[in-house]
């Protein structure tokens, strides 16, 4: 068991809330003194994850375990899938409707983003089933 | 420099004030918020023509303490009651993001990037 478990339900229909389970974590972690430095790049990772669980798949689940060495952040989704993750995974590849591109998504940066701020990260999907990204921070590396 | 002087510069409209005495040393300026959470190089200011609460989150996420909304955007409450739930400073220029951008690096903010 993780000193602290977190489960946040992410609604796929309301943009405006979206990053609200990111922001919670940020705040708990603040809370707790964690490192400065690594509680802005779970933030980061996990808002870009979450971002991405609200305009690609329609929702999902984020579940966050944080220890003194290492916080955990699961995203699943049931949402389309990714067919070509390497090809997802490249800066600037995004399938992301005009519409997202207005509210300020679509870059094709955020993956990217989330590799970059986590010691750890695995991307597991299946088309027509959904979407499980794993991410790993340690406290005191990267940067 | 501070967030006030960025006030007079910019001919800025308060629309949610935080600490105006806070000193500033580097900015960015986009519309796309990925563009803006890849570079985590201790930037303070965010310039943006998006009016959405996601740019507070993604100033949240970066510790950023000031939102700049150019051209004259219409004021969006949510947005704002957003920045004041979190402290941060929400201004409005009537000046476009090029002129706004320009007018802050002349008078000494930087990118922050390797490149400024
Ligand atoms: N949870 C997901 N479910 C389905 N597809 C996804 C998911 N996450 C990412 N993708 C796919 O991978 C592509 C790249 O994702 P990435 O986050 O890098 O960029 P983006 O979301 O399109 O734009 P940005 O993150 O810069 O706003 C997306 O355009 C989408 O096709
Ligand atoms: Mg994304």
């Amino acid at each position: 068991m993780s000193m602290l478990h977190l489960t946040y339900q992410v609604p796929g229909d309301d943009f405006t809330r979206a990053g609200e389970a990111s922001s919670d974590v940020k705040h708990k972690l603040k809370k707790l003194g964690y490192d400065p430095d690594a509680i802005r790049r779970v933030a980061i990772a996990m808002y870009e994850g979450e971002i991405n669980m609200v305009i690609h798949a329609g929702g999902g689940e984020a579940i966050v375990d944080i220890d003194p060495d290492r916080v955990e952040i699961r995203l699943e989704d049931q949402g389309p899938g990714i067919a070509d993750v390497e090809q997802a995974m490249q800066a600037g590849w995004s399938t992301a409707p005009d519409n997202v591109r207005t509210l300020g998504f679509g870059a094709g940066m955020g993956l990217p983003n989330m590799k970059k701020y986590t010691d750890e990260m695995t991307v597991d999907s299946q088309v027509g089933v959904g979407t499980t990204v794993f991410m790993k921070v340690f406290p005191g590396k990267k940067e | 420099m501070k967030v006030k002087e960025i006030v007079e510069i910019l001919k800025a409209e308060i629309l949610c004030e935080g600490n105006l005495e806070e000193e500033v040393k580097t900015a960015c300026g986009s519309d796309m918020m990925s563009d803006v959470l890849a570079f985590v190089k201790d930037q303070s200011v965010l310039l943006t023509g998006l009016m959405n609460p996601q740019v507070v989150r993604t100033a949240e996420m970066m510790d950023m303490h000031c939102i700049i909304f150019v051209r004259g955007k219409k004021t969006d409450n949510s947005v704002v009651d957003l920045a004041r739930q979190k402290d941060i400073t929400v201004l409005a220029t009537p000046y476009r993001m090029f002129t706004a951008c320009g007018l802050l690096f002349s008078n000494g903010l930087r990118g922050g990037c390797d490149i400024s």
